[in-house]
């Protein structure tokens, strides 16, 4: 049983008009509080299950885009979630003291990176990322939250106004911006006017 | 495609460092499903009666239950056995956490371990990278340090560590095997100790394949929400604080004093906060939605979790309060030492002491007080120096060995193995067949499905059975509807609420079932999360393979007959079943001996308890009737125990 389907259809990113000048959009949350986690991976094995092909047809925690970090010794459980892709691993890293714990700071990080192998396809070596298990029908709460009975895990969608942003500047411009910084107002219009007439 | 499980077990030969991917017969699967059943299997073909515990001719085997790795929730028991080294009959533990899962996600059905190294090592399995590496500068290391080493050393914070302690190192035979939270602890830890495999260690990144994806799924969230919300699942004691019934009911010392009014409401609020205001977090095993383990911070100590009865028993055993079980835990464990056997052991070595058949002679050096004595001992039996060397065979062997009357002072074992410490007035008939013949040989691994008690309140009785829906047949509901005292229900009925509970344990260890959401939790209220309508289901969408409540329930009888014989086979008579003489102070041999005889014809069991050739048969083990036909433990021509001459003796 999945998750119900959600009664509204936002998807993120979905910008909605309310009126000629306030915009929306739909920001997706998942609320980790780590104090609930008891490490018993059922996130994880939710994840894998949904994203395998078909549908739930295995069980496959390395293929999973969330993972647990599990020291018991150290009463650290943090239920990370795969971001983005990272090309390198960090120059340096952080240690963080958190009621008198200490976290490294991969403890918290969501990176696809060279410095550990989470994830990472098994098989493929390919980036995984969360994508809060969008679907058609679009899910009531991702599949990890749903397989979260502890309350460690807790999904919440809010609305966030879409400020105006100023008009950008188009590719063009900054081109030009960026050749006028390197050679000068002048050499780039002569060179315009000079390339127009050919 | 394989489904539900991987299809091959790992097989290591520490002797010749050889490693195999042996690929197994799924008709196997079908007929004993994963966990003991397989593992009874390879003993009975592959361990012949009179082989050594400690020759490199017997096995450990660390294996799954079926549904492992597996979206069922609470199925992620690892069943480890071998031929136990304390008794010679079949060792069975049970570990929970993520070893298994994990195990599977690597390929691997089960590790099938024989020979032995030539020194101390310990295995890396990376799926199908398996290395057999030197760990002799792990020697003496306690569990902590011995799986953060290896993790450090493949450079893999991921991978799940079990691991033996000095205790098995030096061949304790109460001697567990830990990996995180979670330990295997009767009986199996020497036996790797013997093997000098210090350590395992296991990633997996391997799919585990599912038949029926969508419908298991469906059928796995909504139980997950069941457990989750079923207040009759799990285990109590994690977070229930009133805890007099065991100290209230249960013997102290070495099974010796019973404290009726030990417990009062000062000393619960006291233990409440002793609890509270050292208590890290509760953990839970693998995709169970139950989280039974207390993690404690206890000043000067490693952080350690417990779980159950094991927050008993050491200061049960001392005469102490619970501060000194938070105390000394995280070090026994550490050590790889049993809470169970263990605590039992040095209060029966202190009564040797007192009692005057060991002396002050034996114990050199050891502190006055009961406290400091108690570390004394546990490390001199991790150790295996001095006195310990003795100890740590457990309280049979060691009264054994001692000799001079300290015979007498092991009155708490079954078959050599430690019991719980419960000392009883009058014979109840099902515990009594429980106890006796059980091979799991702990009770909690035998009862469960049927009510301790009965309910005296008509209403609430109706109210329990309507609920009741675990119940393999109406008899069983008609037997409670009609039980008025905990000792009196028809004979019949008390052989058959054994032979559920059995069933229930027997499938629970097959499949990969916790007890705590099966077995054990049907005698509390009833509503436990599984039983024998609902798991065909389960396998079948799990497996691919139809099955059915009657398929399976032969499955239980298959692997419990393949379990009796294979113990037949290494010794096992029915002079052997007793309990212990004191377990209640009113004993009627005659009616014991009777019930015994009913429960063994029941079981289609010779009146000596040996399966018959037909009951064999029956099950698809012609070839165990043919083995003991061969060996003269049976003629094929024995009839069931109410049939044999010498039941016509028994009085009726």
């Amino acid at each position: 049983m999945m998750p119900e389907p959600r009664k509204r259809s936002h998807r993120e990113g979905d910008v909605t008009v309310e009126n000629d000048r306030k915009k929306t959009r739909i920001v997706k949350d998942i609320k980790v509080d780590t104090k609930k986690c008891v490490g018993c991976r059922a996130c994880e094995i939710a994840c894998s299950a949904f994203h395998a092909t078909p549908k739930f047809s295995s069980v496959n925690t390395a293929r999973s885009r969330i993972m647990v970090v599990i020291d018991e010794v150290r009463d650290i459980f943090v239920p990370i979630r795969a971001g983005d892709y990272a090309m390198a691993e960090c120059n340096g890293r952080n240690r963080y003291v958190i009621d008198g714990k200490e976290y490294d700071e991969c403890t918290f990080c969501p990176a696809s990176c060279p410095s550990r192998e989470a994830f990472k396809d098994p098989d493929s070596g390919f980036p995984l990322k969360c994508d809060m298990c969008e679907s058609v029908p679009p899910l009531e709460k991702p599949m990890c939250v749903d397989a979260c009975t502890f309350g460690a895990l807790i999904y919440e969608e809010r609305e966030e106004v879409v400020t105006e942003e100023p008009k950008m500047r188009g590719e063009m411009e900054i081109g030009l911006k960026a050749l006028i910084k390197k050679y000068g107002l002048k050499k780039v219009m002569d060179t315009i006017a000079r390339v127009s007439k050919e | 495609m394989r489904y539900s499980e991987t299809g091959f077990n790992l097989e290591i030969d520490l002797t010749r460092g050889s490693i195999d991917k042996v690929e197994t017969d799924p008709r196997d699967t079908v007929l004993y499903l994963g966990g003991n059943g397989i593992a009874a299997k390879l003993l009975y073909d592959r361990v012949p009666p009179g082989t050594d515990p400690f020759s490199p001719d017997n096995l450990l085997i660390l294996g799954n239950g079926l549904l492992n790795g597996t979206p069922v929730p609470g199925a992620n028991r690892l069943a480890v056995n071998t031929i136990a080294p304390l008794n010679g009959l079949m060792g069975h533990s049970l570990m929970g956490g993520m070893f298994g899962p994990e195990l599977k996600m690597a390929g691997w059905d089960r590790i099938v371990l024989r020979g032995k190294a030539p020194d101390l090592v310990y295995i890396t399995i990376h799926n199908d990278k398996v290395e057999i590496r030197d760990a002799t500068h792990l020697r003496g290391k306690g569990m902590y340090d011995t799986a953060r080493l290896v993790k450090e050393e493949l450079k893999d914070n991921r991978a799940w560590v079990a691991t033996i302690g000095p205790a098995g190192e030096n061949r304790s035979y109460l001697a567990s095997i830990d990996c995180g939270n979670s330990s295997a602890a009767r009986t199996v830890g020497p036996v790797m100790g013997d093997k000098r495999v210090k350590a395992i260690a296991v990633r997996g990144t391997k799919d585990v394949n599912l038949a029926h994806p969508a419908e298991l799924w469906e059928m796995c969230s909504r139980l997950r929400k069941e457990l989750d919300a079923n207040p009759n699942v799990g285990d109590w004691m994690a977070v229930d604080e009133d805890d007099s019934f065991h100290h209230n009911n249960f013997s102290w010392g070495n099974s010796r004093v019973r404290r009726k009014t030990f417990w009062n409401a000062n000393l619960e609020e006291r233990w409440r906060n002793l609890k509270y205001d050292h208590m890290s977090r509760q953990t839970g095993c693998w995709n169970c939605p139950k989280a039974c383990h207390n993690v404690i911070k206890w000043p000067n100590r490693r952080r350690f979790s417990y779980k159950c009865y094991g927050k008993d028993t050491y200061h049960m055993a001392s005469f102490q309060e619970l501060d000194f079980t938070y105390e000394i835990l995280p070090i026994a464990q550490d050590l790889g030492l049993d809470s169970y056997s263990t605590p039992q052991t040095i209060a029966f070595a202190l009564e040797l002491l007192e009692a005057g058949i060991l002396t002050e002679k034996d114990f050199p050096g050891m502190p006055a007080d009961v406290r400091g004595r108690f570390y004394y001992l546990l490390n001199k039996m991790a150790f295996r120096e001095g006195i310990g060397d003795i100890l740590a065979d457990g309280t049979s062997r060691a009264a054994e060995r001692i000799g001079k009357g300290a015979e007498k002072f092991d009155h708490n074992t079954v078959k050599k193995f430690e019991q719980l410490p419960i000392k009883l007035g009058k014979l109840n008939p099902a515990y009594f067949l429980m106890i006796a013949t059980g091979e799991d040989m702990a009770i909690t691994q035998i009862e469960g499905s049927f009510p301790q008690d009965p309910i005296t309140d008509p209403e609430l009785k109706e109210e329990y059975i309507r609920k009741w829906v675990a119940v393999p047949d109406k008899k069983f509901a008609e037997w409670f509807r009609q039980w008025e005292k905990r000792d009196q229900l028809p004979d019949d009925a008390m052989v058959a609420i054994v032979d559920w509970n059995e069933c229930m344990h027997y499938l629970d260890d097959s499949l990969g079932f916790c007890g705590f959401v099966s077995s054990f939790r049907g005698q509390f209220g009833g509503t436990t999360g599984y039983h024998v309508w609902n798991m065909p289901q389960i396998i079948t969408h799990a497996l691919g393979v139809d099955f059915d409540k009657d398929r399976l329930w032969e499955c239980f009888q298959r692997n419990r007959n393949l379990v009796r014989a294979l113990n037949n086979r290494a010794g096992l008579r029915r002079s052997m079943e007793r309990p212990p003489e004191d377990h209640w102070a009113v004993r009627n041999e005659e009616y014991e001996q009777q019930l015994l005889t009913k429960y063994y014809d029941f079981k289609g069991w010779t009146f000596d308890g040996i399966p018959t050739k037909e009951t064999l048969e029956k099950l698809s083990l012609g070839y165990v009737a043919q083995d003991l036909i061969k060996r003269g433990i049976l003629t094929g021509n024995e009839v069931t125990a109410l049939n044999d001459a010498r039941a016509k003796k028994e009085k009726p």
